[in-house]
């Protein structure tokens, strides 16, 4: 099939970018999105132009490095799949595609659909673990989980950091994001002792790098190539009004972001 | 061109360091033994880690966590995308939980045996040793593991072992093991103990007197070239099975760091054994980018045929039961479907050089499923195997429920990497490597679920040890960025960037990498025999030498440019296939994944030369046109006696 491809061009973070028409005369049903954009590079190098550059890595689904806007929606219409896993037998001969990078002011662009997601390391940075030194552990099986906990946790922990849940919403909200990994490990009995001092952490940080409030949307669930629920934001919205209430801030020993 | 073997000495430049005493006592005599550095000295050392998975993260992270100054440099844009992440079946452990006759000792024997009697029986013992430690950790972190109704953690088997040891999170083992690590390291990078480079790779190691001492980097935003000097350098920097082309590795998986290093001096051990994991996702067209690892637990319960004669050209559905070979099960009548990978492998290439081979392609095998949802129901297989089948449906477009799966080995893992010795230091003084990236303890085949577990053992366990006894003889100081050797591994950096703009031919440098992948996977794949390795020798320099002729990399080297890294990669793998091609040539017999078909029992089964063969090869690199020279490691096997794998 033959696609018209409109696809966002940007050579560097401060320069100014525009929406630039391509042809994509040879498109295999069998191919995945990325490789469809692949050909397509080979084309520009010919012809002595610069390649698209998109963020890509394993191309499974599960690294979490590619994700860009097709057709105004984050890794494009199918649903629970990365741009990386989305085939082209989903489109049509003559179709015109828009591609886009993600957009929020907490992910500035680097060059066409390559932006910079370093604040969600920021916001794990500030309470998104569980302190436990390697050796200091006791026997695994010496906590026992509950297995709804624990199936719960793991429904959280899908999560792979794409940012697609932070270009669909309105807001720019990082909520999904936080809450996944609030729930994973305060849902945990490991992670408890840290409870409080995390969810305060992460969602100053998310503040402090100026994602937005949730309005509770759900473009982000919708997106969300994990299915993560926004259950996920409910309790961490419940963790924190707990942690606030219950917790004088100067005896906390998280230091936020 | 074989080389004329002499008696099994070891040379004396590979002094594997193997700690004195009664096998189970070793890593305990050896921690003992190793010197340790006072704490208030700690920050005063500086470690840099190169890679952010499993073995580098953990190692960057627990090295933090102890007090010392580290830098972790990765090339993606967040520690947390590192190809660890995309393991599915499991993380092995001689927990015994089950009850089932597990231990420390079945676990290290089944993994000698597993890899075939080419690994380092004392490495391996340590490593079955530290797995119980690996999942207390892991649980420790949050690591979300399966779990039984009763709160305790679940496990399952996994590769064809007898026991079940495995423990997973979901298909997402590497995935939930990685993000612990992760999140351990972005402790520590909140905490100030570990500096973190996203988008930034090493390039070269920089070496004064004899050791490492920095490496060279680029920024890959800015293309800005940086100097970072340090009391040790650690490597964990993943397996080269990217010089296929084609494999189940990431897209920007490369050999470059372990390439480099071992232009600086470090031996590259056993190049020749690669993974070929027999269930993956064929081929679908020219324009191909990876292939896709379907999980090898589906051989649990799908039968693998192909029909019985050549050319048939029928549906599956169309082809009467006698007339379909269950290859698997005819041949290996104890095991069946559940052999090890590289025998499942190296059976299904039997059947497609048949002509009896399925697809488009010709190139694939069934992998049927109708019998067991006959047998169980759909929504049994659904529970098992739910989320492969849509994921196979989603690359393919076919429903596995209705029509038999179609698939093909691909290259997975490499378990050749940076010769190291016990303490995980290469030949190379304070050099030290982790992870897939070194060459272990998988000996010539890995075995189902013990990537993670390697990764994490040197990761936590093993690095922050042999890290502090390495220190603790060398006083901390950091040497000047302009001394003549840093300079010197600048220059040369720059010099390769240059070259690789400046060429300005007409091949793309995927073009180029797909040649040499085809050569690599035709006559260094699955099967090699020593004519083939020869032609591939010559037919890899004639690519490398059009590469430098005639490869075009766009745009310039001051901002982010994806051709430039691609090529810088490429142009190693291009001297690395001639390696592993020499490596495969010098082994002339057939052990795990390294199948030579000289050597090869009347059935048509690998046969091992350990009269002559017992040894890890060690390659010593001497110069761009000059033959590199090979050194042997002789192993013994005090515990585990080789005998020929038998799957009958």
């Amino acid at each position: 099939m033959r696609l018209i491809l409109h696809v966002w061009r940007q050579s560097g973070p401060n320069a100014p970018g525009r929406m630039v028409r391509y042809d994509a005369p040879n498109v295999d049903e069998h191919m995945s999105f990325l490789e469809m954009l692949d050909v397509v590079n080979e084309e520009l190098i010919k012809k002595n132009e610069e390649p698209i550059h998109f963020d890509h890595d394993c191309r499974e689904g599960i690294c979490g490095a590619c994700g860009f806007m097709v057709n105004g929606v984050a890794h494009g219409t199918q649903p629970r799949t990365t741009v990386c896993q989305l085939h082209m037998r989903h489109f049509k001969d003559g179709d015109e595609v828009y591609i886009e990078p993600f957009r929020a002011v907490a992910f500035p662009i680097v060059k066409d659909l390559v932006i910079n997601r370093s604040a969600f390391d920021r916001i794990i940075s500030a309470g998104g673990y569980i302190s436990t030194p390697a050796g200091s552990a006791v026997d695994a099986n010496a906590v026992l989980v509950r297995k709804e906990n624990a199936d719960l946790a793991m429904d959280a922990a899908a999560c792979i950091g794409c940012g697609a849940c932070v270009a669909a919403c309105p807001n720019a909200s990082a909520s999904l994001f936080a809450g996944a990994k609030i729930s994973h490990l305060n849902l945990l009995p490991q992670g408890r002792a840290e409870a409080s001092e995390r969810v305060r952490g992460m969602v100053e940080a998310m503040n402090h790098e100026q994602f937005g409030n949730c309005t509770n949307i759900g473009e982000c669930e919708a997106v969300c190539p994990k299915g993560i629920s926004i259950e996920n934001i409910a309790r961490m919205n419940r963790e924190y009004l707990s942690a606030i209430w219950s917790e004088r801030p100067e005896t906390g020993g998280g230091d936020g972001g | 061109m074989p080389e004329v073997l002499t008696t099994p000495i070891t040379s004396p430049k590979l002094d594997s360091r193997i700690p004195e005493g009664p096998i189970q006592d070793k890593w305990e005599t050896a921690k003992f033994k190793m010197k340790l550095v006072n704490p208030a000295n700690k920050r005063k050392y500086n470690v840099i880690v190169v890679g952010s998975g499993l073995a580098g993260g953990a190692a960057a992270a627990s090295l933090g966590e102890l007090g010392y100054n580290v830098k972790c440099f990765t090339y993606n844009d967040s520690p947390r995308r590192a190809h660890s992440i995309a393991a599915q079946g499991g993380i092995n452990a001689a927990k015994n939980y089950q009850n089932d006759g597990d231990s420390v000792f079945r676990l290290f024997y089944d993994t000698v045996k597993g890899g075939d009697y080419r690994a380092r029986e004392a490495n391996v013992y340590r490593l079955a040793q530290v797995s119980v430690n690996i999942i207390d950790q892991c649980v420790a972190q949050g690591v979300p593991f399966a779990r039984e109704y009763g709160g305790t953690l679940a496990n399952r088997s996994f590769g064809g072992a007898q026991v079940s040891r495995t423990f997973y999170a979901r298909g997402q083992t590497g995935q939930q093991l990685l993000l612990g690590a992760y999140q351990a390291l972005m402790r520590q990078v909140d905490a100030g103990t570990v500096k973190l480079f996203p988008r930034t790779e090493m390039l070269d190691v920089i070496i004064v007197d004899g050791r490492a001492r920095g490496i060279v980097s680029r920024n890959l935003i800015t293309g800005q070239m940086d100097i970072h000097m340090a009391d040790c350098v650690i490597l964990g920097t993943g397996g080269y099975g990217n010089a296929f082309y084609l494999s189940t590795n990431a897209k920007n998986c490369n050999a470059t760091a372990a390439w480099r290093a071992y232009k600086r001096g470090a031996y590259f051990a056993n190049p020749c054994f690669t993974q070929i994991h027999p269930t993956c996702i064929p081929v679908s067209g020219e324009y191909q980018s990876k292939l896709t690892l379907m999980s090898e637990s589906l051989r649990n319960d799908g039968r693998i045929w192909v029909p019985k004669n050549a050319g048939d050209k029928r549906r599956a559905s169309q082809i009467p039961e006698d007339e379909r070979d269950y290859f698997l099960e005819r041949r290996y009548p104890a095991f069946g479907n559940l052999v090890p990978r590289d025998v499942a492998s190296r059976a299904a290439k039997a059947v497609c050089d048949e002509g009896r081979g399925v697809g488009p392609s010709g190139l694939g095998v069934y992998l049927d499923f109708a019998d067991s949802i006959q047998r169980l129901g759909r929504h049994k297989i659904e529970e098992r195997y739910g989320n492969l089948f849509e994921m196979y449906e989603s690359i393919t477009g076919e429903n596995p429920y209705e029509a038999p799966m179609r698939i093909f080995p691909a290259v997975h893992y490499t378990m050749g990497g940076l010769w190291v010795d016990y303490n995980l230091m290469s030949t190379v003084s304070g050099l030290f490597v982790g992870g897939e990236a070194n060459f272990s303890d998988h000996g010539a085949n890995r075995l189902g679920a013990s990537a993670l577990m390697q990764g994490l053992a040197d990761g936590y366990f093993v690095l922050p040890y042999t890290i502090g006894n390495f220190l603790a003889d060398h006083r901390p100081d950091k040497l000047n960025e302009h001394c003549p050797e840093a300079l010197e591994a600048l220059a040369n950096v720059k010099d390769i960037t240059k070259r690789l703009i400046s060429v300005n031919g007409k091949s793309t440098v995927d073009e180029l990498h797909r040649q040499l992948g085809k050569v690599m996977w035709n006559k260094c794949g699955m099967a090699r025999n020593a004519a083939g390795l020869q032609e591939a020798i010559s037919e890899i320099r004639a690519i490398r030498e059009e590469f430098w002729k005639d490869v075009k990399v766009i745009g310039t080297d001051d901002n982010l440019n994806h051709t430039l890294e691609k090529a810088n990669r490429v142009a190693d793998f291009m001297e690395l296939g001639e390696l592993i091609c020499r490596d495969a040539l010098t082994r002339a017999e057939s052990c795990g994944g390294h199948f030579r078909e000289e050597y090869q029992t009347p059935e048509g089964e690998a046969k091992r030369d350990d009269e002559n063969f017992s040894f890890v090869s060690a390659w010593e690199y001497k110069g761009a046109s000059i033959n590199p020279e090979l050194h042997k490691e002789h192993l013994t096997f005090e515990h585990v006696k080789p005998s020929q794998r038998s799957y009958k």
